[in-house]
Formats: C-alpha cells, structure tokens, sequence
C-alpha cells in the first residue's frame, strides 16, 4: 500500500522559485509519468519526492503521513537514477545487497532476496561481476535491482532510459511495464520524452516552468488537451496549430474562418468567445486527409515515408506550415498540389491564453 | 593517425634521442655509482664494477641516519598535512559555499608566497621555540608547505565522485559516516594515494627548509647530498652512490604514479 | 575546512606580520646593541645596493628563460612523444624522470659529472675531439644554473603537455586534414590552441617553484662568481643567516613577497578563469 499526497509543494534556490506549488493525488499501484520539457521542474520535482531535495514549502505525505523531514532511506522508497549511480568498486551481488547490508538484514536473508531480484531480471550470470562490465541494459537492470531488493513501497525513475539506444530502450519500456505488473508497487517516472510518457503512464502529469499543466491519463491529454502547452507537448508529430476567427460562437458549436476564407464548424462550446475573436484551430496530422474536394489548397515541400505511413510536410496559404498523416501506399510526392480536407470532430480550439475550449464529446477512450 | 614507416622510424629515433639525453645524467650517475674513485674521474663506459663506494657510504654510520629522517619527515609531514586536507576538501566538494572558490584559490596563491620571504621570522620562531634541527620542526613546516597543494588535488579527485552515486548511497540508507567508509573512501583511494605521492616526492627533494632549518640532528637526505658540494664532492664514485640511494626510491614511486600525479597537480584543467 | 584555513591562515599571517616588523627594525643576530626603529633604512640601503638589483636581475632571468625552454621544448616534445613508435612507453619513462630527482642531487652530478672541467662527460668529449673544455660555473654560471634548472622542470612541462595533447579530439585533427591542413598547420591552428590551458597550467606551477630556486644555487655556486648567479632567494639568505643581518634580509622578504604577489595577480586570475569549480 502505498498513496502519495503532494500538498502545494515548492522549491526556491535562493529567491529563485523552481517548483511553484503543486498539487497532486498518487493512488496506490499507479504508474505516474512526470513529462515535461528540460528545465520544468520534473527531476526536481522527483527528487523532493526522494528526499534528495529539501522542501522549500508545502506538504508531501506517504501513506498519510507527513515525511517532509524524514530522511531519503526513511521514506520507503527506491529510486533508479539516469546514469544508474551503480557502486563501481562493488560487484552486482554487492550492489544490490547494498541498502539491505546497512540495514543490518541477515546474510541469509540478503542473499536470498538477491538472488530472487536477480532472477526476475535475468541477472543471475553476472552477480559477480562489476558494472564496468557489463552492458548498458545489463547495467540498468542492476539498477533496478537495487530498488527492487529493498522492498520500497513506491519506486522512483529519474530518466532511467536515457542512456540507452533506441531498440532497447523499447525493450526496456515493456520490461519495466511488466515488473510494474509482477510487483504490484506504485511508481513515479519522470522522462523528457512523449512516447514513454503515452507509452506506460497510468496517469501522465505535464510540468512547465515549475507548474503542472494538465494531469490525466495518456489519451486524456491526447484528445483533450487542456492547453496550448499540452496540445503541443505530446503526440509526435506535433499537432497542427492554424490561426482562426471565430465567425458563430454557440455552445455545442463554434464556427470558425480559417485564413483561406473556408469556415468550419467545430464542436466545442464557446463559452465567452464572441465572434471575431481570435483563436488557434489544432488539428492532429491524422485529422487532415487528402481530399480532391477538400478546402485547403497546399503544395507539397517534403514527404516522409515510414513505410506503413507517409507524413507529407505542406505548405497552405498564408506561408503555414502544416503535417498530414497518410498511408504508406499513397504516391503523392513533393512539389505536387493538393486539396487537404479537416475532420472537425478532431479539432480543437484554443483561446487568446491558450486555453482548450472545452469539447464536449469525451472520446471513448479518454477516461 | 596513420604514420608512414619512415615517420615512424624518424619518430622513434629522434623519441629515444631525446629520452636517452634526458635519461643521461641519471644513467652516469648510477654508473659511476659502480666504479672505483679512480675510474670514476676518467669519463669512461668501460670499468670493472665495485660496490666499494655503496660499502664506504653505508660505513659513515649517520649516512642511515640522515636517510632516517628523510623517511620519517617526509611520511610525518605527507600524513599530517592528509590529515588536514582530508576534511577540508570534502566539505569543500561536497557541501560548497559561496566563499568554496575564493577559499581554494587563497589556498593556490598561499604557494606562491616565497619561502624565503617568511625565512628570517621562521627562523626565529623556530629558533626560540627549540625547533631548529628537530623532525617535529621540519614535519610541520612541510606539512604546511604541501596543504594547498594537497588540498587541491583531493579537491579534484573528490569532485570526480559522481554526485549520484553519493545520492544513491544515501537512498539505500547511508549516514555521513557510512558514506564516507562504504563509498568515498574506496572510491578515491587512489585519489587520495597518488596525492600522498606527491607530497611524498617533494618533501622528499624539498632542500630549502632542510638546508636552512637542519644542521645535524634532524637532516635529511637533501641536506647530506649537500654536504657533498664541499672539496669531497670530488670523490665522484661516493657521491654517486649516495645521490643513487637517495634518489632510487622516489623515482621509482614516480614511474609508477606518474598518470594519477597529472591529474592531480593539473587541478583537473587538463584532461 | 576550518581547521586548515586556520592553520594556513596562522602559516602566512603570523611570519608575514613578522618579516614586515623585521625590516623596519635594525637588528643584528650578532651585534646586539643594534636596536630600535629603523624607518626605511633597510630598504634604502637594499636598493642602494648593486647587489640586489643584479639578484632581481638573476632571478627574472632564471625564471623566463627556464620557462621559455620547457614549455618551448615541453610543446615540440609531447607532440613527438604522442606519435606512435616501438618501445615509446619507455622511452617517455626515461624521459621524465628528471622530474624527481631531488635538486641537491642534480646539482651535485652536473657540477661535478658532467660539467667539471677536467672529469666532466662534458670536458671529455671537447678533449677527445680536440676543443678546449670549458669551464663552466666560471665561464657561464648563471647559464649553467639555467640549463641544470631547466633539465629538472622539462619533464614536468612534457608530462602535463602530453596528457594534454593526448586529449585532442581525433575527429578534430581528421576534420582539419579534410580541410587541409598539413601537420604544420594542424600543429599550429589544432594543437597549440588545445594546449593553451596545459600550457598556463605549466607556467602557473613552475613559476611558483622557479621563484624560489635555492638548493641549486646553494651546492653549485653558492651565489657566485662574486654575484652572478645570486637571485633574491640565495641574497636572502645570505643576508640573515651568513651576515646575520635579519632587518636587511626581512626587507628583501617583502621585496621577494611583493614581487611573486605580482606575478601571482595575473597567474590566479588567468587560471581561476580557466578552472571549473
């Protein structure tokens, strides 16, 4: 069992405040993803949660309590660090038994709840070696063993795939997702990159500037961006961002003017939009589709094949940058001109503060 | 870098030339170390090899004395000055203030203080504190000589402890005490021994204070060498012999430590 | 931290206060009725004497050209010694281990071994090919203290230099080859820019040392002939403990202090630049 409570939490360097209050609830077993560009706070953040960094103000309880002034090794967690910070004079067996030996568990004990972790993580080979032999996937398995062996009631991932490349990185995801399975532990990962935020997160938190932007799960944020922020920080590629008017402001509906002249009909209520207000239209490179009738006329730039998709880099008028996303099997090819049509149940709307004009269709999968 | 054969012979001779050169004056030394009084004064390669001169070095009984106090100050004022050093460049790395910089680089300009500037008051001191000639006298000022230095090169080896590792160790539950003995301590051993080393090699070859402070109950080697510039320096075998025991060991602590005290004594500016 | 800032502090403050004190005072270790305040006259009588100003002299002259050879020929010897050939470990070895022969030994075999008129390898050689063998610490003394000086701290520029040069980015020597750069310009353009820091490095810790040379001096030529290779460490001490004059000493302290302050100014300054701390 293990809950976390953040209570307006901050952090200040001086007069310089990093973490500027914040607020969050972890239920016990969730997977929590920290995202969030560099600089916003998120390792911060984490490590506050550690006990690695004091807490300027605020309030973080575990389990109910209120730890604030308990020490790191006090706090029943674990935590597997960016470079691994394994003990480089210590063998795998060592490293891993580590924590329990200052604990003063029993030799029999140690070693057996060793040799378990390394089992689980395939580790068994190596147990006497030292990390300066081993590969950097093995490494990071050592990492994680040392968390695992303590037992701790939440785990604590500082961008612990960062150092990998990009095949077992991938690998690693699925591994890390399965031991959240096995454990039953509750974990917080904090990661600068999207798609392992989308990938794994039961619940994504985005930061920036020290603040959170949104909480919510994966889809959630995808589909129902709070922000401009938000909209723009995940998915890959990135969301399309067009300048529009507001033309008919309704509450299920507000119609807006693109640049090109073409009006389009989003649903999402206005709320205190008037018309002629300015507004950002997202739309997602998926939401756009090559349509001969379409209203969008574009020239072709540059075209990207993934194989089983294409993703066409265009040019619409008013010198826009827009992406679409297309089947592999399409021939369009660069420099040609095309007729571009928007789905626009996948559009979103954006306010003068950025703000997402609320849609009030949830998508089925958005919880 | 591909090289041509002939830049590589061309390498290799001029490399070994200037080794060689460099390497000479030790080389005759020792050989001359070998050789009667005789051959000793007529620059030869050829001569039958005697241990004479080693056996007539040993014979003047204070010549241990004199390498005892070498080992000894020169230990006593390595340890003390490590002693020192060790605290101040952990606080130094590891919990840095403000005044972390300007403190070391104090330190650094203390060096450059000239020791013959504070020579006369040293003296003085020493001489009413019944210091003159004594182990304890040298052993102190040596440490002191040697602490800015030795407290910049923990500094560096300390600062290359990746703070991580540090943090990891105290999530698993390590207090400042079992920090320092589980981790630093494996962790810069090698660190803090190349840095004994070299504060070993210079109050080993330190000849400033020896010679101003030592007469004949405290001094070291470097003093005894000395002794040699008078007309006896002529008997050129002798002074061969003791120069080569005197040396020998230092130089061969320096061929071995020779990468560590680099990185030390760069402060880490080279890499 | 304390305690070591502490005891440095006591380590420069107390004798430095002393030396200061000392040089306004007439004091004689062997002629006690000189006492009491004595102004300026210890400094007037330093710089009336010729034999300070050739000290300063001798000891500028040492320190630069000293300077000037190791990190001339510590440069042109770390790039040769960085290029591969057989047996190059050892020969590097060889090459540095004048660095830790103590002062008074080199002295010593250089004096006597190499450079003595008669015995000498030196004198020798000149014989054996029918020159005349020259005496060296009469004929050219403060140069044979610079060459037996320069030996000693060689090595020292050539290992820090050559760490240095081995730290050289390859892809940023390919990358110049590419755009054509021969190996002068490569040495030149590549090289010697990457060694700038190494190179303050050299010149900060040897000039530290190279103010004070003293053990050199001291068994070879004891300051002379006359004052030819008296520099400011060796008139020092002959002011106070040959003469036993310690105001007149104490003033040339200060003299020695302010000169290496000056030099340390600029040198700490230039290095703090270059020092992540």
């Amino acid at each position: 069992m293990a809950t976390l409570t953040l209570r307006d939490l901050r952090k200040s360097y001086g007069s310089f405040e990093v973490i500027k209050g914040v607020d969050l609830a972890i239920a016990d077993r969730e997977f929590v993803v920290f995202v969030g560009p560099s600089g916003c706070g998120k390792s911060t953040l984490l490590r506050m949660i550690a006990g690695l960094e004091e807490i300027t103000a605020g309030e973080l309880d575990i389990d109910g309590k209120v730890v604030n002034r308990v020490g790191p090794a006090d706090r029943g967690l674990a935590m597997v660090f960016q470079s691994y910070a394994l003990y480089p004079h210590m063998t795998v067996r060592q490293n891993m038994g580590f924590a329990l030996r200052l604990a003063r568990v029993p030799k029999a004990e140690r070693d057996r709840k060793v040799n378990e972790a390394a089992r689980v993580l395939q580790l068994e080979p190596y147990l006497d070696r030292r990390p300066k032999d081993l590969s950097g996937g093995q490494r990071q398995r050592v990492a994680i063993g040392r968390a695992i062996v303590r037992q701790p009631k939440v785990f604590l991932f500082d961008e612990p795939l960062s150092n990998l490349d990009a095949a077992l990185r991938g690998q690693m995801r699925m591994e890390l997702l399965r031991l959240h399975e096995a454990l039953k532990a509750t974990m917080i990962y904090v990661t600068h990159d999207q798609i392992e935020a989308m990938t794994m997160a039961d619940k994504i938190v985005v930061l920036q500037a020290g603040r959170v932007e949104q909480v919510g799960s994966p889809l959630d944020l995808y589909h129902h961006p709070a922000n401009l922020f938000v909209a723009g920080f995940i998915g890959s590629p990135r969301m399309n961002m067009m300048p529009v008017t507001a033309a008919v402001v309704g509450d299920a509906a507000v119609t807006v003017g693109l640049v090109s002249g073409q009006q389009i009909a989003v649903p999402a209520s206005g709320g205190a939009t008037r018309p002629g207000d300015a507004l950002t239209l997202g739309i997602r490179p998926e939401g756009l589709h090559i349509d001969p009738a379409g209203p969008i006329l574009v020239t072709v730039s540059l075209v990207e094949r993934l194989g089983g998709l294409t993703l066409l880099h265009v040019k619409a008028a008013g010198d826009q940058d827009l992406t679409v996303q297309i089947e592999g099997g399409d021939p369009t090819r660069a420099h040609e001109q095309i007729r571009l049509a928007i789905d626009p149940a996948a559009c979103h709307l954006f306010d003068k503060a950025g703000q997402a004009l609320p849609r009030p269709a949830r998508h089925t999968l958005a919880a | 870098m591909r090289a041509s054969p002939l830049q590589r012979l061309f390498a290799a001779a001029l490399g070994w030339t200037v080794a060689l050169v460099l390497f000479f004056p030790i080389f005759w030394m020792v050989l001359t170390s070998f050789k009667s009084e005789g051959d000793a004064i007529a620059p030869r390669l050829l001569f039958s090899p005697t241990f004479e001169s080693y056996r007539d070095v040993f014979a003047r009984a204070d010549y241990v004395a004199f390498a005892l106090n070498s080992v000894v100050i020169s230990v006593g004022g390595t340890v003390l000055a490590l002693l020192f050093a060790i605290p101040a460049a952990y606080s130094m790395a590891f919990h840095p203030t403000d005044r972390t910089r300007g403190t070391l680089l104090w330190m650094l300009s203390t060096k450059m203080l000239p020791p013959v500037g504070v020579l006369v008051p040293i003296y003085l001191l020493f001489r009413s504190a019944g210091l003159l000639d004594t182990r304890t006298g040298l052993v102190a000022i040596y440490a002191l000589m040697n602490l800015p230095i030795v407290v910049w090169m923990l500094f560096t080896f300390y600062k290359e402890v990746p703070n991580e590792i540090l943090e990891a160790g105290r999530m698993d539950g390590a207090r400042t005490l079992t920090e320092v003995w589980f981790l630093l301590l494996p962790l810069t051993l090698p660190g803090v021994a190349s840095t004994g080393l070299l504060s070993l090699i210079l109050c080993w070859n330190e000849a400033f204070w020896s010679l101003n402070l030592t007469s004949a109950g405290a001094a070291p080697l470097t003093a005894f060498i000395a002794s040699f510039s008078s007309p006896e320096g002529l008997f050129f075998a002798k002074l061969s012999a003791a120069s080569t025991m005197a040396v020998a060991p230092i130089l061969v602590f320096g061929w071995f430590s020779q990468r560590q005290l680099v990185q030390g004594l760069t402060f880490g500016a080279v890499k | 931290m304390v305690p070591s800032v502490a005891v440095l502090l006591a380590w420069m403050i107390v004798p430095l206060v002393m030396t200061v004190w000392f040089s306004f005072q007439r004091y004689n270790l062997i002629d006690p009725s000189m006492t009491g305040f004595a102004g300026i006259d210890n400094y007037r009588f330093l710089v009336t004497d010729p034999d300070f100003w050739v000290s300063l002299e001798n000891t500028l002259l040492l320190v630069g050209s000293v300077l000037i050879v190791t990190v001339g020929l510590g440069t042109l010897l770390a790039v040769l010694f960085n290029q591969p050939f057989p047996g190059r470990n050892i020969a590097r070895v060889l090459a540095i281990s004048p660095f830790f022969v103590m002062p008074t030994v080199s002295a010593l075999i250089w004096k006597n071994l190499l450079m003595h008129p008669i015995y000498g390898v030196f004198g020798t050689l000149a014989s054996s090919v029918g020159m005349q063998p020259v005496d060296w610490f009469a004929d050219y003394p403060l140069a044979s203290v610079i060459a037996i000086v320069s030996w000693e701290w060689l090595p020292f520029a050539l290992l820090i230099l050559l760490t240095a040069v081995q730290s050289l980015d390859h892809e940023q020597r390919e990358a110049a080859r590419m755009d054509g750069a021969g190996p002068i310009a490569q040495f030149v353009f590549i090289t010697l820019p990457h060694l700038s820091r190494a190179i303050g490095v050299v010149i900060m810790i040897e000039t530290i040392f190279l103010l004070t040379v003293f053990a050199e001096i001291f068994v070879t030529t004891s300051g002379g002939p006359g004052n030819a290779t008296t520099n400011l460490a060796f008139l020092i001490y002959a002011r106070a403990l040959l003469q036993y004059d310690i105001g007149g000493a104490s003033a040339g302290g200060v003299v020695a202090i302010v000169l290496a302050n000056i030099v340390a100014f600029f040198l700490v300054r230039s290095i703090a630049r270059r020092l992540e701390i």
